[in-house]
């Protein structure tokens, strides 16, 4: 981890000039969507691979309950997020919106849908072409963590961003 | 598809005359369960006598499981039923307090089933309605039972019955965050269950037409939520064509059966429309930056209950069918969702989320009224039986090993039970009767 993290900050420095402690913080790659297929996302340790992004670049933001604004922390995510895909211009997202288990499910898709979109508006915001980023919305229909506490919760509000090199 | 014939009223032993008419009046108050008694119908042959049993015991099952019935039971009887065309002894049931008898005979021959039954107020010394005989394949024999029981049900509480219908819903099997979910139908009471998706897919909220004929429900079969019609007879299923956007869910049925009103999202904003079946021409009926989501049309067609966050939390909001501004009807604190208009017309019932509870309530179709007839972790998803009388819901328990099983309440709040299913279930609809 150590050494994919330091890869990271060499690429930030190139494309904004820093290195925030923050946006280098490594996430987790455990618990991925549906749309992710392990044969294709190659070496972490290969910064233009599917396994950076999910595991150094950050492929989730995380929402409070009932909300869809990206905070400062989900801000610089996709930022780096939108850098790796200006990097790697043969690839595609699916943003996955997700809601917590606290909710009906009809609302929840709805407010999938909204936390995937204010995921991509961002990323279309940061120069990133609308077509390269689709979203959908599973509600409450795939959480990550199962517990039903907070903590789990709070993991499972969230924009995954899915990369793929595939057509849709 | 099972034919069921109501042959004919074949015999009437009394002028239909009562002195004080046995009934049960549903209301808001504490019933005392009505006493009856329902000797083993008679089988009229050898090969007759099993399922006759099989279809007393089911007809029996259906009238307690209401909670307005209490069945005396057979050691208390002074004298049996030995012919089913011999008069009544009266007074040997009122002995034992028996208020309505109900008696029945079978005939199973080769595959042809037939069965008769009369039902009698014992304190009026009358038959109550006349004898009905109902034929139907050796298969059918739950249906015939069903149909006896709704007959029962019907004459007894001056209201329509609900045990011959049937329920479409979400299997649910396999771990939380990986759950397997199909498509199911089954009868209202668990039995002759059925697979009509396969699981290849997430699908939810199935909901019945109005003839009982097809279902709507939605499916990330394209990767993306979209609205299918799927066959309930031959599980054939089309998607909705549908206007551009990202994500098509939430449909129901109007009560005609000629047009589907759903949510569509575009642009992470989700708003109602609603779509004529024939042509596919949609129609945009809200247009806000909040969630409309969950319609559901009034029994008349000529209005829509759905839930909007608009006000900042999810509340309820009735508008006419054409669209156009909506009036809020929730009041209480906390969030309220999925609201269904009853088929009687006069009542909504709703998911509500407060102080960390959900429930399952039901208000007046101005708002008033509200009552909460459940509270649990997670209660959600109302359905009504087609009498209006009883609602099934969803309920999750809570934890890494939570799951989802069917349960049913009376709109009064009383006769809360689990619902049987072969698996796990979400997302009941229930049919309409006959279906």
């Amino acid at each position: 981890m150590t050494k994919f993290g330091f890869y990271f900050c060499a690429i930030l420095v190139i494309f904004l000039g820093g290195c925030s402690q923050n946006a280098s913080a490594p996430f987790s790659a455990s618990g991925t969507m549906s749309g992710s297929n392990a044969k294709f996302e190659g070496d972490a340790s290969d910064p233009g691979s599917i396994a950076f992004f999910k595991n150094n670049v950050g492929d989730r933001v995380l929402f409070p309950i009932d909300q869809s604004d990206i905070d400062q922390s989900g801000k610089e995510i996709l930022l780096a997020q939108a850098d790796w895909l200006r990097a790697n211009s043969e690839y595609k997202i699916v943003i996955e919106g997700h809601a917590d288990e606290r909710g009906t499910r009809e609302y929840n898709l709805a407010l999938g849908a909204r936390r995937a979109n204010s995921a991509r508006e961002f990323l279309v915001s940061r120069g990133i072409q609308g077509h390269r980023i689709k979203t959908v919305s599973f509600g409450k229909e795939r959480p990550v963590e199962l517990c039903s506490k907070e903590s789990c919760y709070s993991e499972n509000r969230r924009a995954v961003s899915v990369v793929s090199n595939l057509n849709f | 598809m099972l034919r069921l014939f109501l042959v004919a009223v074949f015999v009437s032993l009394t002028t239909f005359v009562q002195s004080a008419p046995l009934r049960i009046t549903i209301t808001e108050g504490v019933i005392e369960p009505l006493p009856y008694a329902a000797p083993a119908f008679i089988g009229e042959t050898g090969a007759s006598n099993e399922l006759a049993i099989k279809i007393t015991e089911l007809i029996k099952s259906d009238l307690f499981g209401t909670g307005l019935f209490r069945e005396v039971p057979k050691s208390s009887y002074i004298s049996g039923i030995n012919n089913f065309n011999s008069p009544i002894q009266y007074s040997d049931w009122k002995a034992i307090n028996v208020q309505a008898l109900l008696t029945g005979s079978v005939l199973l021959t080769g595959e042809n089933l037939s069965v008769k039954f009369r039902l009698y107020d014992v304190f009026s010394n009358n038959e109550l309605g006349k004898g009905l005989q109902f034929n139907s394949t050796k298969q059918g024999w739950r249906r015939i039972a069903h149909k006896v029981a709704d007959e029962v049900y019907s004459r007894i509480t001056g209201e329509q019955g609900y045990f011959d219908t049937r329920v479409v819903y979400v299997a649910e099997t396999g771990k939380k965050g990986s759950r397997k979910k199909r498509l199911a139908i089954m009868d209202f009471d668990g039995a002759n269950s059925n697979y009509l998706t396969d699981g290849s897919f997430i699908v939810l909220a199935p909901r019945f037409s109005p003839t009982g004929e097809s279902v709507l429900y939605t499916s990330f079969e394209t990767g993306t939520p979209q609205i299918y019609l799927i066959d309930v007879s031959t599980a054939k299923r089309t998607v909705l064509k549908n206007r551009k956007g990202t994500m098509s869910f939430a449909p129901r049925f109007s009560p005609d059966g000629q047009s589907v009103v759903y949510s569509l999202e575009q642009g992470g904003n989700t708003d109602i429309y609603v779509m004529n079946l024939k042509n596919s021409s949609s129609a945009r009926l809200t247009s806000a930056p909040s969630i409309e989501t969950a319609p559901s049309f009034s029994p008349d067609g000529s209005q829509i209950v759905f839930e909007s966050d608009r006000s900042g939390t999810q509340q309820l909001y009735v508008m006419s069918s054409l669209g156009g501004s909506a009036k809020r009807i929730s009041s209480g604190d906390g969030r309220y969702g999925t609201p269904v208009w009853s088929p009687r017309g006069d009542r909504i019932a709703f998911t509500k989320q407060s102080r960390g509870r959900f429930h399952i309530g039901v208000m007046r179709v101005d708002g008033s009224k509200e009552r909460l007839l459940t509270a649990s972790f997670l209660d959600e998803g109302p359905t009504w039986s087609p009498n209006g009388r009883v609602i099934m819901f969803t309920r999750e328990t809570q934890g890494e090993r939570g799951v989802s099983v069917l349960y049913s309440v009376d709109v009064s709040g009383r006769n809360l039970k689990k619902v049987s299913t072969r698996d796990g279930g979400s997302d009941p609809s229930w049919s309409p009767l006959g279906k």
